[in-house]
């Protein structure tokens, strides 16, 4: 955990493994990063859903998920895309440079509650990331949970995240993995169309089931529409959301959606909670 | 408690006596009235209806280091305030005392903020009740009072001749030994009770806040609010003046090779504060943006920590360059009519 007597002060990372999941102007780039001080570990505890505060030193800092489950030891993982001034900062640093983490921060998704369920995961574009923790938590733990099935979608086959991590769900049992990409391409085997689409192509059951979407808000926004005509009660579909943060730990006041803060009572909520907060839609 | 008191022309000797803390008193700085520290206690008077800027940045400066760093470096250094040099705000009104109370409960919540604490627990507060209120206060509408104790340490009474004092904590007592005071009669705790009385009479202006927390949510899309973001400027006084608001912005700054990461006041009322990276705006336009204002303080903020987060001390009113009125707004809310508004 962070320095309780002061939770703005970040700790240092080593970058020991940086690279490209996708190419172009809004480059994604994944930073396999430890601590400096290797006695951090002793108290540091995540789950999946957990978010940091990722920053340089002389830019600032910005809020991410932690893509990695906390299944995955020694290391913690974080996807970025290239958007503003801390992510293009963040995108100079290579393999051996060091960043600063603030965290673990915000709260988490139910996996205790979830176990015995079948859990679906509805992603888009850099959308994987915060469902990447909850897939590989389930698939370490494979004998609690039911069947897993990954959906995911990006705009083309280059923009797809994890692409390594897809095909082992292809073959591994008691998961299944759906692909789609927005528009036609050559030698594209998976589907062609949006993420609200491909969803009801798939059509997961309800039944003893959850389902997990992070994308876009409008992607967020059809997702949801479609599960509810699957089936899916609202407490049965949960969501990452964002909002621009300063600092993180429920002060700074930005990133409120009605009365919850998103980065201390989220990111992760349940449509349960949403359907009652317009703005949570905003 | 204890009851003091000293005469009209001892304050300064009284202030002089003060030497172990580092005081604070109300001072003209230009047009613009507002803390300041006490360099000359013969120039103090707390003749005073309230300050323009409120005392809160004595716990939340405008602009404030969190931590020091050598650019390349991986060292930082905190700045956290040190809590046992001890501080005075002399002569606050209950408004503002309140609003500290208010504000202590986000400042505390889940992660302890220790920039604002450290500061706040170093700080004793020495109050002057308000024999004459200002035109658009409305503190008792919202659990205060010409002469609340609320957050107090010690509460001041301006008799005329002299002032009466309460404290009301241990702090309280600290200042009224540090202070040499002398014991205060019950004519003279009786005649501060009546003028307390007589001032919560005075308060002009009024809103009954009842049902107006559940209520505003239902309100999200209602048109009502354009009537007054219509034509809003958006040039956040009503923030930054508001003794409860507390949102800040955090930013690295660097001279050289060194530099500081520092938290400065931001408003909801810009349109930056909640832009996303993606050029995507929850709160588009003023509109959203007066609704978030009105809402957080009305709404959200007691359905977190029960307690509505504003004073009444009508700043937002008098310096509001349009003439928009909270009260108006909360009037106008508790008439419309409420409407289901869209989600998914």
């Amino acid at each position: 955990m962070m320095d309780e007597s002061n939770p703005y002060l970040p700790y240092i990372v080593n970058i020991e493994d940086a690279r490209y999941e996708t190419p172009g102007d809004r480059a994604i780039k994944t930073f396999r990063v430890t601590f400096a001080d290797d006695k951090v570990w002793d108290t540091w505890s995540h789950s999946p859903g957990n978010c940091a505060m990722v920053g340089r030193l002389g830019v600032g800092e910005a809020m991410f998920c932690i893509s990695s489950s906390p299944t995955e030891e020694g290391y913690l993982r974080f996807s970025i895309m290239k958007m503003g001034k801390v992510t293009r900062a963040l995108h100079e640093l290579e393999t051996g440079d060091t960043m600063t983490v603030r965290g673990p921060l915000g709260n988490s998704f139910p996996m205790e509650e979830w176990e015995g369920k079948n859990i679906v995961t509805v992603g888009g574009g850099i959308g994987q990331a915060p469902l990447r923790p909850v897939i590989n938590y389930v698939r370490a733990n494979r004998d609690k949970y039911g069947e897993l099935q990954v959906i995911y979608g990006s705009r083309t086959s280059e923009d797809l995240c994890f692409q390594d991590e897809l095909g082992e769900f292809m073959t591994e049992s008691g998961t299944s993995c759906h692909l789609s990409v927005d528009v036609e391409e050559e030698k594209w085997p998976h589907f062609v169309g949006f993420v609200p689409n491909l969803l009801m192509e798939v059509s997961p059951s309800p039944e003893n089931a959850i389902a997990v979407t992070c994308g876009p808000p409008i992607m967020i926004k059809f997702v949801t529409q479609n599960l509810l005509k699957l089936g899916f009660a609202p407490e049965q579909i949960y969501t990452t959301l964002e909002e621009r943060m300063k600092c993180g730990i429920g002060k700074c006041g930005r990133c409120n959606v009605g009365h919850l803060y998103v980065c201390k009572d989220g990111p992760v909520f349940s449509y349960e909670t949403l359907k009652k907060i317009p703005e949570a839609f905003a | 408690m204890g009851d003091y008191k000293f005469a009209r022309d001892k304050l300064a000797d009284v202030l002089t006596s003060l030497k172990e803390y580092q005081v604070f008193a109300p001072a003209a700085v230009g047009d613009v009235l507002r803390f300041k520290e006490v360099t000359d206690p013969a120039n103090v008077s707390l003749d005073y209806d309230n300050t323009t800027v409120p005392p809160k940045e004595l716990m939340f400066p405008q602009t404030e280091t969190l931590f020091k760093y050598r650019l390349g470096s991986t060292e930082v250094e905190p700045s956290v305030p040190d809590a046992s040099k001890k501080r005075m705000v002399f002569g606050i009104r209950p408004c503002d005392a309140h609003a500290y109370s208010i504000v202590d409960n986000l400042y505390g919540w889940d992660f302890a903020d220790p920039y604002y604490q450290k500061r706040r627990e170093g700080t004793t507060l020495v109050g002057l009740a308000c024999a004459e209120p200002c035109a658009n206060c409305f503190c008792p509408s919202v659990g205060g009072g010409p002469a609340s104790e609320k957050g107090l340490d010690a509460l001041m009474f301006d008799l005329g001749d002299a002032y009466y004092v309460n404290s009301l904590t241990d702090k309280g007592e600290e200042f009224a030994k540090a202070a040499g005071l002398e014991a205060a009669g019950d004519a003279d705790a009786k005649a501060a009770a009546k003028q307390g009385e007589d001032a919560l009479k005075k308060v002009a202006r009024s809103i009954d806040t009842a049902g107006i927390p559940e209520k505003l949510p239902s309100l999200y899309d209602h048109p009502f609010w354009e009537q007054f973001s219509d034509r809003c400027l958006g040039c956040g006084i009503c923030t930054f003046l508001c003794p409860t608001c507390h949102c800040f912005d955090i930013q690295d700054e660097a001279e050289a090779f060194d530099a500081r990461r520092a938290r400065m006041w931001d408003t909801c009322m810009f349109s930056e504060y909640s832009l996303h990276t993606s050029g995507h705006n929850p709160r588009p336009t003023r509109k959203e943006r007066t609704r978030n204002r009105i809402s957080h303080k009305y709404s959200y903020f007691p359905e977190k920590f029960d307690v509505i987060a504003c004073v009444g001390c009508g700043r937002c009113i008098n310096h509001c360059p349009v003439n928009i009125d909270i009260l108006d707004i909360l009037d106008k809310s508790k008439q419309a009519e409420a409407k289901e508004a869209k989600t998914a």
